[in-house]
This record gives structure tokens, C-alpha cells and sequence, in this order.
């Protein structure tokens, strides 16, 4: 099964990247095989709508669950449409964070946990 | 002929500046409007107290997709540049009707006809009087983006044989542009700080960019630094006025602290009005003037804003200086000038 974890470089030892629509970049990991690739965000200085994109590139990439810290409506409501499942809350590195998901450890977030525009600074 | 109130900085008095200009120009016969385009935070109704007799929804298209009819291309998401129309598999369409910008890309470009337009509110436009101004101004809806639409739709209503009044809101992004957009000249306010300069200089600009004819008031002038003048003297820009930060001014002459309470105040007026009043002063030849300027004063710190009808006063009394330090503008140079020779 694929996963996508929002990541601030390139590798599994990355560390998590908190903002779901402006993450740095989205590691997309096999939990099976332990295999990833890295996608750049195109969305990171987007103007808006950087969380909708963000949920299509990772739905796009054939993932299924979305690991990251925070999640707004709009990128929570893109990857509910689609069926990914949504966990949010979630730090360290990305292979720990992926370790801690298949042994069942992270709960699965009720709804988005902050607003629009969280991760825009501003 | 319509004259728009910029400023870059927010803060530096648009608005005052805005209402008291339409203000003055009603009172020169004149057929007036006040159009407040400061559409996010319209706040020129708190100075001209209009009567609202009409208020109107403004309404934009927004796409609503029939899910039956969609074919599943994806063409739609992929035209719109605002993600405001989304495409994830099959016929599965999300609409973020909240970033739509109504471009209709997306009903052009669906080859199944599956998308319509739907009305999205964007907030109202009020109009009334205040007066004998005309007044307009739009209220965006709470969460709405469409800045842009209602101030358009502002602007609609500018009248051809009326002296237009344009509130600006502040910044220099699309809402200032459009704002702006079709003056005839565009006032802009500053505040003689870093902050007041640094966006006088993006203003002016935007202003240059559009090739609208400009002119620079420095409101609150004599706080902060010099800067905000050297560069207009550098760049050729006019100084149109410069608004002293007058306060101190009307509390010296009621020998008054600054922060003082308001029933402090008022025994202080007291005080100075029977000092300066030209029956206890018969001797004096220059007691009525003391009198007005102790009033006047008195208006400004009581009120929080200046007297007109005094400082006209003011002014139309003989031996006023050449002096450049008094010129700060007609009216308050004046007043300046008389405080000195009279309480210093």
C-alpha cells in the first residue's frame, strides 16, 4: 500500500514537514517494500487553493493515506472525496512516522484540525 | 472628475482625509460623492453618518457541475488556475466555490455541457445620503476573496457630472488597482515614519505604473523623520499638504498634560477661557484672537478632531508670516503661528 508523508527533504529520514498545502515535499512510501520516491510541491508559494492541489498531487500519485501535522477543510475535504485517509498530528522523521502508522499507533483524524491558510504564513 | 485617497500604509488617514475632502467640497456647492471601495473594513460612514436608504446584494457565478453529464476529462481542474474546480477520478468533480474567481474556464472548456453558472454572494452595496453627499459603499462578505468584483461594482456607480470621492483600501495589490483605476488623480497619504516611507515608495509605484497623475499628503507631519519629504523632493513628487501632528499645540495652550481625564480637561478650558476672555482682558487688543484659539483648542482636544470654522477663523486675521516654518498648510500654519506669539 502506498502512503504519501509530508516531508521537508527528500528522504525518509526527513523530518516530517508540519504543513500539509505548503509541505516541502511529499514522500510517497511503499509500506510493503519500504520503497519511496520524493515529489517537489509545486504549491509551496501558491496564493490559495495550495492545499486542494496538494491533496490532487498526492491522490495523483495513487496514495491512500496522508501522513502529516496539520490538515485545513479544503486539502481534508479534496482527500476525503477520493477515499485517502487522513492522519494528522504526526512528527519526527519519515520512516518513524511510517513505522508508528503500520504498527496501527496513529489515529485517524476526525476532520481538518486547523483553518484554511495555516501554513501560508501569514 | 473623480480623485481617489491612496496610501500604501495602512493607518496613515485615508479615510479622514477622504470624508473631510468630500466634506469641504459639498460645502463649495458642488454635487459630491464618497464611494468608501475599502470594501474589507468600509469605515467612512463612522465620520459622515449617512442615512442608508438602499442596500443590494452583489452576486458573482460560481460552477455547479452535474455530476451526470460529466464524462470524467478533467479538463475543467485543469483550466482553472485557483483550484477552485477540482478533478480526481471518473466523474468525481469537488467545487470550492470560495476561491472561484468566475473566469468561466471551466464552462468553455467542458466538451459535456455539465457545468452551469450559479450565483455565489459576495457581499452588499449600501447607499444613501449623508447630507448632501452621496454616498456608496460596499461591504464584502465575511470569508468572500472577490474584492475586486464589489469594488467594481462600487465604482459603477460614480456619477459623470459629480466630484467622485474614491476611498481606497490600503496595500498595492488588485483591490488598490482597481480602485484607483479611472481617476483623474490620486491623493496619496503618508506618515513621515520608516514604515509610512517604505510604503509611499511601492505606492507611488503603482501609481506611476498606471499612469494616473498624483500628488503626496503627509498627515501627521512632525512625528518621526524628515525621509518621507526628501524623497518626494528626490523623485519630483508633489506634496500636496502636509497635516501637522497638532495635539501638542492645542494642550500647551491649555497648559494641559498629555492623557489628561475629560473633566481635567474641561476645568482647564475653564481656566483659560476666563483668562483669556476679552471682557476680563479689555486692555488687551488681541484678546478676542487669544479667546478663539483657546476654543479652538479646546474643540480639538474635546472632539479628538479640529474645528474648521475656528481654523477658518484663524485664518482670515491679518500679519500671518512669510515664514516657511507657518506654511505647514493655510489653516494650521496659521494656527501655529498665532499659539506662538500668543502663549509661548
Amino acid at each position: 500500500m502506498k502512503i504519501a508523508v509530508t516531508s521537508t527533504g527528500k528522504t525518509v529520514d526527513s523530518q516530517v514537514d508540519p504543513r500539509f498545502g505548503r509541505a516541502a515535499y511529499f514522500i510517497i512510501v511503499d509500506t510493503e517494500t519500504m520503497d519511496f520516491s520524493a515529489i517537489e510541491n509545486n504549491n509551496v508559494a501558491a496564493a490559495g487553493g495550495a492545499g486542494i492541489s496538494s491533496a490532487k498531487a498526492v491522490i495523483d500519485a495513487g496514495a491512500g493515506t496522508v501522513l502529516t501535522g496539520n490538515c485545513g477543510p479544503n486539502a481534508q475535504r479534496t482527500l476525503g472525496a477520493a477515499g485517502v485517509k487522513l492522519y494528522t498530528g504526526v512528527t519526527g522523521t519519515v520512516s518513524e512516522a511510517v513505522q508508528l502508522f503500520k504498527s496501527n499507533k496513529l489515529a485517524e483524524a476526525a476532520g481538518p484540525n486547523v483553518q484554511s491558510h495555516f501554513g501560508a504564513g501569514n | 472628475m473623480k480623485i481617489a485617497i491612496a496610501s500604501g500604509k495602512g493607518g496613515t488617514g485615508k479615510t479622514t482625509i477622504a470624508t473631510n475632502l468630500a466634506y469641504i467640497a459639498d460645502g463649495s456647492g458642488r454635487k459630491v460623492q464618497y464611494l468608501d471601495c475599502d470594501v474589507e473594513e468600509p469605515n467612512g460612514h463612522i465620520f459622515l453618518k449617512p442615512k442608508i436608504k438602499k442596500t443590494r446584494a452583489v452576486t458573482v457565478d460560481a460552477p455547479e457541475v452535474d455530476l451526470k453529464k460529466c464524462t470524467g476529462c478533467g479538463k475543467c481542474g485543469e483550466i482553472c488556475q485557483y483550484s477552485a474546480i477540482v478533478h480526481l477520478a471518473d466523474n468525481n468533480v469537488l467545487t470550492f466555490e470560495q476561491l472561484c474567481h468566475s473566469c468561466g474556464g471551466c464552462l468553455r472548456v467542458c466538451p459535456a455541457d455539465a457545468i452551469k453558472p450559479k450565483p455565489l454572494n459576495i457581499g452588499d452595496i449600501e447607499s444613501g445620503t449623508a447630507g448632501d453627499i452621496e454616498f456608496v459603499q460596499g461591504r464584502l462578505r465575511l470569508g468572500s476573496i472577490r474584492t475586486v468584483s464589489l469594488i467594481k461594482e462600487v465604482k459603477k456607480h460614480i456619477k459623470r457630472d459629480s466630484l467622485a470621492i474614491i476611498d481606497v483600501p490600503p496595500g498595492t495589490s488588485c483591490p488598490v488597482v482597481e480602485a484607483v483605476k479611472g481617476a483623474d488623480f490620486v491623493l496619496l497619504v503618508t506618515e513621515p515614519t520608516p514604515f509610512g516611507l517604505n510604503d509611499l515608495k511601492l505606492t507611488v509605484g503603482l501609481v506611476r505604473a498606471l499612469h494616473l497623475p498624483f500628488a503626496v499628503v503627509i498627515n501627521r507631519y512632525g512625528i518621526g523623520n524628515e525621509d518621507a519629504e526628501k524623497y518626494c523632493k528626490a523623485e519630483s513628487v508633489e506634496i500636496a499638504l502636509k497635516l501637522p501632528d497638532d495635539r501638542r499645540i492645542a494642550r500647551k495652550i491649555l497648559s494641559i498634560e498629555e492623557g489628561a481625564s475629560k473633566e481635567a480637561l474641561k476645568k482647564a478650558y475653564r481656566r483659560a477661557a476666563f483668562r483669556y476672555h476679552p471682557d476680563h482682558n479689555p486692555n488687551d487688543s488681541d484678546a478676542d484672537k487669544k479667546f478663539v484659539l483657546v476654543n479652538c483648542a479646546y474643540e480639538l482636544l474635546a472632539e479628538d478632531k479640529p474645528c474648521e470654522k475656528l481654523l477658518e477663523e484663524i485664518k482670515s486675521w491679518p500679519n500671518f508670516p512669510e515664514d516657511d516654518k507657518y506654511k505647514l498648510d493655510n489653516l494650521w500654519g496659521h494656527f501655529l503661528w498665532w499659539r506662538e506669539k500668543f502663549f509661548d
